[in-house]
């Protein structure tokens, strides 16, 4: 492996557009190894396309991306990614424990089936998100918490050097919210994780770090994130509420 | 329906129409299944109706049809999925396109080529009582590659049905295994054409799949049951055609298409019946 003091993530003057008007706009990145780091921001500010530039799945205009001091393409099989919304159908005819297994691809032989090393996987990344039980359910009849469980166990199953998750409890209740970022802090001891969120609040008491972005990286500090900062991003009508955890 | 049995000990021709069903189903069970999930049965029929005018053009120049035919479906097949993959727009007028300009080339062909005079209605519904022993081993032969394919391979090939994302993200070779399955389907498609005609092909790829589709929870049971249903339609219009003698293949896609209405209304009233608060 890498030297441990090599950072996992870097962005340097990154910038990218969709349509002529950059979306992300020089950004200057780093993340260390271990980090739980979260990314807030308005609408539209770019956060999920920052997260796809890291994944390998956009390329950069300008400027150079590195993940585990690679290429991000070369790097995707050490990233669990967990989707804002599932990018499958849901009616789809397969089973929970098939669509993990499906989060195994990439180890093991390149033909054949799966074998029993990722039968086991899957039901320790099931029980890892409390979700065990939902095996064998067809995915069409999963609730939205649910199936966040799953994307979640699907992300994990392949045992990631890096967690990164786009608005992973957007549609879910808040209980469920705390449950999620609670295992997610718990995992923090092994991985690098990264996580998008709009509730600035509310991450605030898990992460180590939070990235804040519209379009350019507006802030990037250890805590505090103050009022100023808030009125830089989303306008001055925003309310601050305090969260204690 | 007795008659039919009774035929069918002292009938070859029915006995080899019979192996030619069950044969075609298996190939159209496998690959229906890939076509019904990932919702491409517009391109299958566009790769299908593409191939009319391969097998025109050779027969023109004087080639083998059936080489003809291979050629347009993958190309067709190349084709689409490429734009597909680059673009995502456009696909589905393109698919239109090749679909009437196949057509076209094929008609203008077969007219202008002289001495050939086999209709249009026999390669439209093919003629299953009229099947070669030979073509019998053709299609046992694909069945059996597509078997392979598609087990060796099974993972990236359902990965890429599912998502397509994530597949990528894993380190699948996406656009080589969503080629891959086009080219899959218009082998199929080409081969089954020349024993059951065009139109029982897509009957055939879409129908048994989508009934399957209301019930089973698996992409390989889903292929296991349209291969069953398959089996069930070809064998049952088979028998059902004999005594009134009705040709074959329409009255197979009638059972199948009857079928596939009835399993629609009947999922979907078991699914309000499951939902019902008890």
């Amino acid at each position: 492996m890498t030297s441990a003091a090599k950072p996992v993530i870097e962005l340097e003057h990154v910038s990218f557009s969709y349509t002529g008007t950059p979306v992300v706009d020089r950004i200057d990145l780093v993340v260390e190894r271990g980090e739980f780091l979260g990314i807030v921001g308005p609408n539209a500010g770019g956060k999920s396309t920052l997260l796809k530039l890291i994944l390998g799945l956009l390329k950069p205009h300008s400027g150079r991306i590195r993940v585990l001091g690679r290429e991000p393409v070369q790097a995707q099989r050490a990233i669990g990614y967990v989707p804002q919304y599932p990018s499958f159908p849901r009616d789809f005819p397969i089973n929970v424990e098939q669509a993990v297994l499906l989060g195994r691809l990439g180890t093991g032989p390149l033909i054949g089936g799966f074998r029993r090393a990722d039968r086991i996987a899957v039901q320790r990344a099931l029980s890892d998100v409390e979700a065990d039980t939902l095996a064998r359910l067809p995915i069409r009849t999963l609730s939205g918490g649910q199936l966040q469980r799953v994307l979640l166990a699907r992300a994990l199953v392949s045992d990631p050097e890096i967690l990164i998750l786009d608005e992973p409890t957007a549609n879910i209740d808040q209980r469920l919210e705390y449950d999620i970022f609670a295992k997610l802090r718990e995992l923090q001891a092994h991985k690098t994780i990264l996580v998008v969120s709009h509730d600035i609040g509310f991450i605030s008491g898990y992460v180590n770090r939070v990235a804040c972005i519209n379009r350019t990286l507006v802030c990037h500090q250890t805590d505090a994130i103050d009022g100023r900062v808030i009125s830089e991003m989303y306008g001055d009508n925003v309310r601050m509420v305090a969260h204690r955890h | 329906m007795h008659e039919f049995f009774a035929a069918l000990s002292e009938q070859g021709f029915l006995r080899t129409a019979l192996a030619a069903g069950v044969l075609a189903s298996v190939g159209c069970g496998i690959m229906g299944s890939f076509v019904v999930v990932k919702r491409i049965g517009y391109l299958a029929g566009g790769i299908a109706h593409s191939v009319l005018g391969g097998m025109g053009a050779a027969l023109y120049f004087g080639f083998s049809p059936l080489a003809g035919a291979l050629a347009a479906a993958l190309v067709a097949a190349m084709l689409i999925g490429l734009i597909r993959l680059n673009w995502k727009a456009a696909e589905d007028t393109l698919i239109g396109a090749l679909w009437a300009i196949g057509m076209a080339v094929g008609i203008i062909f077969i007219a202008k080529t002289p001495g050939y005079s086999t209709d249009l209605m026999s390669y439209l519904f093919g003629n299953i009582l009229l099947v070669p022993t030979r073509d019998l081993w053709i299609m046992a032969s694909l069945d059996v590659f597509l078997l392979a394919a598609v087990g060796l391979f099974y993972r990236q090939f359902l990965a890429v049905v599912f998502d397509e994302e994530f597949a990528d993200l894993r380190g699948v070779p996406v656009p080589f295994f969503y080629l891959a399955l086009l080219c899959l389907v218009a082998v199929t498609v080409v081969l089954l054409i020349q024993v059951v005609g065009l139109i029982l092909v897509i009957a055939l790829l879409t129908l048994p799949a989508a009934i399957a589709g209301h019930y089973v929870q698996s992409l390989n049971m889903m292929m296991i049951v349209a291969t069953i249903l398959g089996g069930v339609f070809t064998t049952g219009g088979l028998a059902i055609s004999y005594a009134p003698d009705l040709p074959p293949g329409p009255t197979m896609i009638l059972l199948a298409g009857g079928a596939y209405v009835a399993s629609a209304i009947f999922s979907r009233l078991l699914a309000r019946h499951r939902a019902r608060p008890r």
